[in-house]
């Protein structure tokens, strides 16, 4: 019996105290405030590719509650309220999402910037991994030119269709599971494809993601396609954060929750209540700002060279 | 048994990929497999895949497949038993359960290379499909007579050459030159190769 044993070594354990003593000092020197939001919330997210952990409700809770799965929504409200720039180390939660780069319950730095757009978010975030990694400048590609330079096809043409897109996945990736809509055979070429392709091109953030994908974040108009002003960051082909300029107007933000409900019912998958707070902090006002997550876990590996999140973490998903 | 295999393994199990664990046996394309690694991969954000690495346990080949995160497949009825070794008729191979003496009969496909490891009364790993044998797999050493061998020569040493010698099974394996004919050795089943003199028992 060696289960009670942590996964994560001493040194490694010295690592992750040192790493969030420099995550918080770069916060602190640029004097954005450290806050704190509730793990179990009312509201959830929608999004079909994340499945929730829920808290059914019984007897003198009769509400169920959800562990988040960013502290996004809470975040959100404290802007609308008020509090300028914010950040935040928690604990997020994603069932079934386990595996070397995965861990179901993990650690995130989220972080708000009022008045900024994506773009400038992207540079304070290749400046904060310039302090924890000391990677040595960073590479932007839209998901488009991205795709056009490793696999060749224009993923934004309606002239591709889904048809020739199942077809390059099927050359390239040898087994393409049935029922994929667009989207999710864009995944799977940007989990099989163009993450293995840009392993060995240090920090790159791909940015103009596919309107559909937008989530909470604007669409813009760039050249003659509608994009979502969104951003990851990948390291070593190992995807560390996801930015957005955030969505502030109510009604398409409420339309874009919706439209992923919808999704979630075409993948045959539980409707999400809406999250009737977050609008209503929007309906008094979200300020203009872009936000980003960005997982700790990752970062840890990657500052350390580790290959799984077992050995950063103190007790992984199968000790925990 | 009869009914049980007319409903062939429609009374099996699903299992979801997060429960794909290695040595899982689960049916796919309508052959037993066995899982061998299964990797969880997400993009940032979207639909979350399973790269999946089986053994197909007829072919023994392995096969790389990608799932849909949470999609299924049917668990296959395969079981590993110790079984011993009795007899072939030249078409099957013949093993029995100690415990019930229950006959299994392994073709050829089935028993594969390990038939030069076959001797009487030995254990052997036998897998069950269905009820069938699927594979055998003799176990990592084995002990077995020199049926036919050169002579040593004058001045070896432990250190000297080697030299073919025929065994009792069939299977011809390099021995040190100090062995003789009718002696039994020790062998290692995975690599073939010789490892000791047996043990006087």
């Amino acid at each position: 019996m060696s289960e009670w044993l942590p996964s994560a070594s001493p040194q490694s354990l010295a690592a992750r105290a040192d790493l969030l003593q420099a995550l918080r000092r770069f916060f602190d020197d640029r004097g954005v405030m450290e806050v704190d939001t509730p793990l179990l919330s009312q509201g959830t997210v929608p999004d079909p590719g994340i499945d929730v952990f829920r808290l059914p409700g019984e007897g003198d809770e009769p509400v169920d509650r959800y562990l988040q799965t960013s502290p996004e929504s809470a975040m959100k409200r404290l802007l609308a309220a008020g509090s300028g720039d914010i950040f935040q180390i928690c604990k997020a939660f994603r069932q079934g999402e386990a595996g070397r780069h995965h861990n179901p319950e993990f650690t995130l730095l989220e972080w708000y910037r009022v008045g900024w757009d994506h773009a400038v978010l992207m540079r304070e975030v290749a400046e904060l991994l310039g302090t924890v990694l000391n990677s040595d400048g960073w590479q932007i590609w839209p998901y488009r030119t991205l795709f056009a330079e490793l696999l060749g096809v224009d993923p934004m043409d309606d002239q591709t269709t889904l048809t020739a897109l199942i077809d390059l996945a099927q050359s390239r990736i040898g087994s393409v599971p049935g029922g994929l809509d667009r989207d999710a055979v864009l995944d799977l070429l940007m989990s099989h494809c163009i993450e293995p392709g840009i392993s060995d091109w240090g920090v790159v953030f791909i940015t103009d993601f596919p309107a559909s994908q937008a989530a909470m974040a604007q669409c813009i108009r760039v050249g003659d396609v509608d994009v979502a002003a969104r951003f990851e960051c990948y390291v070593h082909g190992r995807e560390l954060a996801n930015g957005y300029w955030e969505q502030t107007d109510v009604d398409v933000l409420a339309a874009q929750l919706q439209a992923e409900n919808t999704r979630r019912q075409q993948r045959g998958l539980p409707q999400r209540p809406m999250d009737e707070r977050l609008l209503a902090a929007h309906r008094h006002g979200l300020p203009e700002c872009a936000g980003v997550a960005l997982g700790v876990d990752r970062l840890l590996a990657l500052r350390l060279g580790s290959e799984t999140l077992a050995d950063v973490v103190s007790f992984d998903w199968s000790r925990a | 048994m009869i009914a049980f295999l007319l409903n062939g393994s429609s009374t099996m199990p699903n299992f979801s990929t997060n429960e794909f664990k290695p040595g899982l046996k689960v049916m796919l394309d309508g052959e037993p497999c066995s899982i061998l690694e299964n990797e969880f991969v997400k993009p940032g954000k979207g639909q979350a895949f399973n790269r999946v690495k089986l053994r197909n346990l007829k072919s023994g080949r392995v096969w790389e497949r990608t799932f849909k995160s949470g999609d299924t497949l049917e668990g296959a009825d395969v079981m590993d038993v110790d079984l011993e070794y009795s007899y072939t008729d030249g078409e099957f191979w013949h093993f029995m359960d100690p415990s019930t003496y229950e006959q299994y009969g392994a073709d050829r496909d089935a028993v594969g290379d390990a038939e030069k490891w076959l001797k009487e009364q030995e254990r052997y790993e036998i897998t069950l499909y269905n009820g069938t044998p699927l594979a055998v797999t003799p176990p990592n050493f084995i002990e077995l007579e020199i049926t036919e061998t050169d002579p040593g020569l004058k001045g070896d040493t432990a250190q000297g050459g080697s030299k073919p010698a025929t065994l009792s099974t069939g299977a011809v394996v390099r021995v040190p030159l100090f062995i003789t004919e009718g002696e039994v050795i020790r062998i290692d089943t995975r690599t073939g190769e010789y490892v000791s003199r047996a043990s006087k028992s």
